[in-house]
């Protein structure tokens, strides 16, 4: 069960500088944007590039698609929202609980949905994705349609407060950082590197002598958790938790955001998000619905442009030139 | 009284499930036709079933055909847009992985329903009940309303009917066969290829005429289709593809299980097909009909 992923990591051998530009240039422009553009904004690209990261940890890494993340995304919304408001937790502990309550969900979900393959795979993900709401339609904590308004930022550590914009920009990309070098991390290890090869051919890797089902629930609970983390400070900084983040539709949305970025690429997501968070926030004043766009887009990627935006860079003769090899 | 509950609110319950569970068959028929050849997971299924209510009530109220031909012609009509579908677009994607395809009609699910959402809104349209099958009868234990009695009587005449066709006719045989070797077959001069779009485009038509059925019961609306599809695929997981007739009588099992919940634990009652499917996953991964994929 493998995508097409003729594209994988830039090979560290050659041209190192040029990437190392790269990356430097990105920082800076991150951490600079604040000065150019509405900090809401940044901070909502910056979770969910971070939610599309995580989520391609197990759709470009792995090979498993599901079409149910939003109940991460949107369950670490709740929990952490509820700890911070009703338990008091300073924000970092609130994050955790919502981190910690994702990799729980992720666990019991990926137990069950990692017994079929491919195809199955993504229904049941999303089938018991949509369990999930409909258990937060109906439980208490959540406060059903309204959801849970006005949640504090409160204050880091204790010491910085996080209710200035600014402030909060920085913590979210720190969060960010550290969530994509989590992830850089699982990919270069050796465990990353039993993912891909459960990717390219999974009886392959069972006949190697690896227990396939504990490492693809392994990597299930870590896209999970890393899922969660982004839920957990999407609420904080929109300082609510509402249905909208464990809908089906945000299963669909973060699924786009990694293919229009580039699957089983680092930062093609991170592009990815971008496009989508723009797009939205540009038709959110028009009459216009997203849906159609969102829909149109999917379809042109799916038959034109697999390999997304940072695939096809790297892809291109510029990309090969600068040492992102085009691997098969 | 049947377990404490009045014997009206069970048998009005159960026939609710029936109805629910002869959508539920007449949908995943069609997916797992469309998988069985395609090897696409339909997503846009939900969309079709949508399209096919949505044409009903067009046709009635811009040009006043009433039920009985729109239960021919939009079938017709989104079968049509099906076939035209595969051949433009979904053809290119059977020689990749098949999550794919099920990117591909998720994305055209969400076009056509934010299309229709645009034009007529979120909320739903009604439609009236046939002249000839208003009103209902005293079977002396209930009242069964004549329309959702035919209803399930007509889903269930299709969905023999169609299983039937597929494995009675030459037709039929040349579809399973196609199914297990596309090339072998070929090779024996049949157009594969067509056969590729005539299976697509009657999935989609399966989806339409439920939508038609639906139309007078449910209101007619953008959304109606997302609502049901995630069941439904929750349907299939139980069921499994491998077999025709397991995805029918999965669908009516389901739909009755539905609504006998409801009765007993009313909560529950829009989770219990995904409770379902998490034991049947547990006990039989491979689905209570399935063969392995």
């Amino acid at each position: 069960m493998t995508l097409t992923l003729d594209i994988d990591k830039p090979r560290e051998k050659k041209p190192v500088v040029a990437q190392t530009m790269f990356l430097a240039a990105g920082l800076a422009l991150l951490v600079l944007a604040p000065l150019f553009f509405y900090p809401v904004f940044l901070m909502k690209l910056l979770c969910f590039a971070l939610f599309a990261c995580a989520f391609n940890l197990l759709l470009g890494y792995t090979g498993l698609l599901s079409f149910g993340h939003a109940a991460f995304f949107g369950g670490a919304a709740y929990f952490t929202a509820h700890a911070v408001k009703e338990w008091g937790l300073p924000p970092e502990l609130g994050i955790l609980v919502g981190v910690a309550g994702a990799a729980f969900l992720g666990a019991i979900i990926g137990y069950l949905a990692i017994r079929r393959q491919g195809i199955y795979f993504a229904m049941i993900t999303l089938a018991l994705a949509q369990m999930f709401y409909f258990f937060c339609l109906q439980a208490e904590f959540t406060k059903g349609e309204d959801g849970i308004q006005s949640v504090p930022r409160g204050h880091l550590f204790g010491f910085i407060d996080l209710s200035q914009s600014t402030n909060m920009y920085y913590f979210v990309l720190g969060v960010f950082i550290i969530g994509v070098a989590i992830i850089w991390r699982i990919i270069h290890s050796p465990f990353g590197m039993i993912l891909k090869s459960i990717r390219e051919n999974e009886t392959r890797a069972v006949s190697l002598g690896y227990s396939v089902r504990n490492y693809k629930l392994a990597a299930f609970v870590m896209s999970a958790a890393l899922t969660g983390l982004a839920g957990g400070v999407k609420a904080l900084v929109f300082q609510f938790a509402t249905l909208t983040d464990v809908s089906w539709q945000m299963s669909g949305e973060v699924i786009l955001m990694t293919l229009l970025g580039g699957i089983g690429t680092l930062i093609g997501p991170l592009f990815g998000a971008g496009l989508v968070v723009t797009l939205q926030n540009y038709l959110a004043t028009s009459e216009f619905p997203v849906t159609i766009i969102t829909g149109l887009v999917f379809m042109v990627c799916v038959l034109l442009f697999r390999r997304g935006i940072v695939g096809e860079f790297y892809n291109s003769r510029l990309g090969r030139k600068l040492g992102f090899e085009h691997r098969h | 009284m049947i377990f404490g509950i009045p014997l009206q609110a069970f048998l009005g319950q159960l026939l609710i499930g029936l109805i629910n569970g002869s959508f539920y068959a007449l949908l995943s028929l069609g997916l797992a036709i469309i998988f069985g050849l395609l090897r696409v997971i339909n997503f846009a299924h939900g969309a079709q079933y949508m399209l096919g209510a949505f044409f009903a009530w067009m046709l009635l109220s811009y040009f006043g055909i009433g039920y009985w031909p729109a239960l021919i012609v939009a079938p017709l009509a989104v079968g049509l847009v099906g076939a035209v579908i595969e051949r433009t677009m979904l053809r290119r994607l059977y020689s990749l992985d098949p999550l794919y395809g099920l990117l591909f009609t998720f994305g055209l699910a969400l076009t056509i329903e934010g299309t229709f959402r645009y034009l007529y809104g979120a909320s739903g349209q009604p439609y009236a009940t046939p002249a000839a099958l208003a009103g209902g009868t005293n079977l002396g234990f209930m009242f069964l309303p004549v329309y959702r009695g035919w209803v399930i009587a007509f889903s269930l005449i299709v969905c023999i009917g169609t299983w039937l066709v597929i494995e009675k006719t030459k037709l039929g045989s040349y579809l399973r066969a196609a199914t297990e070797n596309p090339i072998l077959v070929q090779s024996f001069g049949i157009n594969v290829p067509f056969l590729l779009t005539l299976t697509y485009a009657l999935g989609a038509a399966l989806a339409a005429l439920a939508g038609v059925l639906a139309a007078p019961i449910y209101q007619v609306s953008p959304l109606m289709g997302s609502n049901i599809i995630i069941v439904v695929f929750a349907v299939v997981v139980v069921g499994g593809m491998g077999s025709i007739m397991g995805a029918i009588v999965t669908g009516y099992l389901l739909g009755v299980a539905e609504g006998l919940t409801k009765v007993f634990y009313p909560e529950a009652s829009n989770i219990v097909i995904f409770v379902i499917m998490a034991i049947v996953l547990l006990i039989r991964p491979a689905g209570l009909f399935g063969r392995d994929v």
